[in-house]
């Protein structure tokens, strides 16, 4: 088994879009600076549906983690038999 | 520098981010590489999902990126064909004819197939040009990544380059393969994500689909207004997939026919290239059971399909705006390098003090820069040299916006500048690194193992521990990685070599798919048959070069050099007709010399490796809906539904 990729992704992509949510609500004053992306407060929108892209992959990730814990739980270890 | 971009620290810290996490999965993935095969092929233990998007990042490089919005503007949406001609149904095919030989045969490379199906020379001819070929490209593309950073940024050139190369040695010397094919993954999220909203703002800006498809239908009637091209065409040119080109090559801006399309490259060159290529059919590889290899192609068929969207709709949506002048917008000039305005400094000053008139001053300072430029502006520099009014960094602004000549592959960034706001800037930015870099880090790892797998073991050091060989992987990781940053200054400073090497593997290239289908669907190809009908259409698409010649070139690096027997209407067809004819002979030529020669490989021998000697494959165990063969008819059939929607 290999490192399940949904971890990174989901962590960085949520990490980034938090970023950029709150440097967009925190300059959602600046009429200024959202004048090239046409008024809009992309920084904010784009940053709350990277949070959510980055939260939906975590969420996979550790879901697909508990069900292998629990089948690795479920499974009688062979270790145990050949020791006794 | 003129035009650069200041980032700010929400930039920086997004930045930093990524790099941070590429490294982090590096060293995560590092106690997963215990044998040569965990590094060099992922222990092919990857889903089917990862492998998929990762076979379609390897072949986004941000050259590619880059590239594509550059045709969406000189093209319109004809581009779309390198997609939906050029790609899918390589794709489908590959995983639905070619992936049971390379996966099912236990070749750990592409050139070793060609050894297991025919014999070593063959893989030698095969491993040493792609190895070759693959150090060149990454150095390409890590030159023009350095390059970029140094104009947009004011990043020292030197210093991007190492510090890029070294983030990638990190992660691919720890993690191998699967590092790579992570990443890729990782930058394929980017890109989408990355892109997207600079697409939105630009297509909301243009005033939406309709009013693009309006203004391009006048930018076909006037394209020397954005000094496209000096023809003019049928208002649909650039917005049509299709009738245009059946008008014949004079009636669309690409200048090619329907033969050199569909067969050159929709056929020839797109097969050649998804089928052959180890760099994308390595991530297949890494699968980890047969089905999921084979769905590899076809899962990243579904975004291949719609990718058009990303990358060559900004191309068009950057045509229409500069066509309108929306907000005094134009195509991204040239950019002049410090070294011309050595040049071209001193050229306005003479202008200025012998007083030349305007177009004698063009004329001189457009040969210093190497580049049209505009007489008015030209003029008026001059005047204010004369009357010493202007200082030396005023000047250099002002050559530079004097430059009436379109760098197309700036479009896609001057998108970026235009409508993103810091923020988005950084992860937009991150992005395009992204691609660079994962472009590298795919290079590199199908690099060390073909030279590992096809170069090393199989003639240097042959019968080694395993543990020898994945030292040695990581050696020539090392050395793969150095190479590149020498290629990538050598073609810093060799510009016109690099362009001669990047034919020579044109030509390499262009006939390999005959040699493939033969070895793949006639037992009867014999080992001679191949070796030297590659050779002979290696040697024919060189040939074929030097003696035809697109449209409004001189005769040289372009092609010509011994006779101009046939002049075609533009560069693209030149080489669509190119891998046509290497591709015929290649296939006449081993057809020949295959009837002529004896079978050196018996069919048991060829087991699992020729179509007609390896049972089918059951997958019944499968539901019906979820096999190959009919996920790739689906595809296929999406495809064909784009293709006259946009006819």
């Amino acid at each position: 088994m290999n490192l399940d990729i949904r971890l990174p992704i989901g962590a960085m992509f949520s990490l980034i879009g938090a970023i950029l949510a709150i440097s967009g609500f925190l300059t959602n004053s600046n009429t200024e600076m959202y004048r090239p992306s046409l008024g809009i407060n992309v920084n904010l929108w784009w940053g709350l549906v990277l949070f959510l892209f980055g939260a939906v992959m975590l969420a996979f990730a550790l879901r697909a983690k508990r069900i292998a814990a629990k089948d690795l739980a479920n499974t009688p270890k062979p270790s145990h038999t050949s020791v006794r | 520098m003129p035009s650069s971009i200041h980032l700010s620290i929400v930039d920086y810290s997004i930045l930093f981010l990524y790099v941070a996490f590429v490294i982090g999965i590096g060293f995560a993935l590092k106690r997963y590489m215990k044998t040569s095969a965990d590094f060099f092929m992922s222990g092919r233990s990857i889903p089917a999902w990862v492998t998929g998007l990762a076979f379609l990042s390897a072949n986004l490089g941000a050259l590619e990126l880059v590239g594509m919005a550059a045709s969406g503007a000189k093209y319109g949406i004809a581009t779309a064909h390198f997609y939906w001609v050029g790609a899918i149904p390589a794709m489908i095919f590959l995983a639905v004819f070619m992936m049971p030989f390379y996966y099912g045969s236990k070749a750990r490379s592409v050139p070793e197939y060609l050894k297991l199906r025919f014999d070593e020379r063959i893989r030698c001819f095969n491993s040493l040009s792609f190895a070759v070929m693959t150090v060149f490209a990454s150095g390409i593309s890590m030159n023009a990544l350095a390059k970029l950073l140094h104009q947009l940024l004011g990043w020292n050139y030197d210093a991007s380059l190492w510090i890029c190369s070294i983030i990638v040695l990190a992660y691919v010397l720890k993690g191998g393969l699967t590092s790579a094919i992570y990443t890729e993954v990782l930058q394929f999220f980017m890109i989408v994500l990355g892109f997207a909203p600079v697409v939105y703002l630009g297509l909301k800006d243009v005033g939406g689909w309709k009013s693009l498809t309006q203004t391009l239908s006048e930018v076909a009637t006037h394209p020397a207004k954005l000094e496209l091209t000096t023809k003019t065409f049928a208002p649909d040119a650039w917005t049509s997939a299709w009738t245009p080109l059946l008008g014949g090559a004079s009636h669309n801006p690409m200048g090619v026919d329907i033969f050199a399309m569909v067969f050159g490259l929709g056929f020839v060159l797109s097969f050649g290239y998804w089928c052959t290529n180890f760099l994308v059919v390595q991530r297949a590889m890494a699968a980890k059971n047969m089905t999921a290899a084979r769905r590899t192609p076809l899962i990243a068929a579904v975004p291949k399909m719609f990718f058009p969207i990303l990358v060559i709709l900004p191309g068009m949506i950057a045509a229409g705006l500069a066509y309108k002048g929306q907000d005094g917008y134009r195509l991204p000039p040239s950019r002049v390098t410090s070294a011309a305005y050595e040049e071209a400094i001193p050229a306005v000053q003479r202008a200025a003090a012998q007083q030349l008139d305007d177009a004698t001053a063009t004329q001189n300072v457009s040969k210093a820069l190497r580049m049209k430029v505009s007489p008015e502006k030209i003029g008026a520099i001059v005047k204010d040299v004369r009357s010493k009014t202007i200082s030396e960094e005023d000047l250099k602004t002002k050559l530079q916006a004097a430059v009436s000549e379109t760098d197309y592959d700036g479009v896609i960034l001057s998108l970026v500048q235009k409508y993103c706001p810091s923020g988005l800037l950084g992860l937009a930015l991150t992005a395009l690194l992204a691609s660079f870099m994962s472009g590298m880090a795919g290079n590199v790892t199908a690099f060390n193992t073909v030279w590992t797998y096809d170069l090393y073991q199989a003639y240097l050091a042959p019968n080694k521990s395993d543990a020898h060989y994945m030292g040695m992987g990581r050696i020539i990781t090392v050395i793969g990685i150095l190479l590149s940053i020498a290629c990538a200054y050598f073609a810093s400073h060799y510009n016109n070599a690099m362009d001669i090497i990047q034919l020579v593997f044109g030509f390499v290239n262009a006939p390999l798919f005959a040699t493939f289908v033969l070895g793949m669907f006639w037992k009867r190809t014999t080992a001679h048959g191949a070796f030297f009908g590659l050779l002979g259409g290696t040697a024919s698409s060189a040939l074929f070069h030097a003696t035809t010649l697109a449209a409004g070139n001189a005769p040289g690096i372009k092609g010509g050099y011994l006779a101009v027997l046939w002049v075609l209407p533009s560069e693209m067809a030149q080489n669509f007709w190119l891998a046509s004819f290497a591709f015929a002979v290649c296939f006449t030529l081993t057809l020949c010399i295959t009837l002529v020669t004896k079978r050196t490989k018996s069919d048991s021998e060829l087991q699992g490796l020729v179509y007609s000697l390896t049972p089918k494959l059951k997958d019944e165990e499968s539901a019906w809906f979820t096999r190959p063969a009919f996920l790739g008819i689906l595809l296929l059939i999406c495809c064909v539904v784009l293709n006259f929607l946009f006819w």
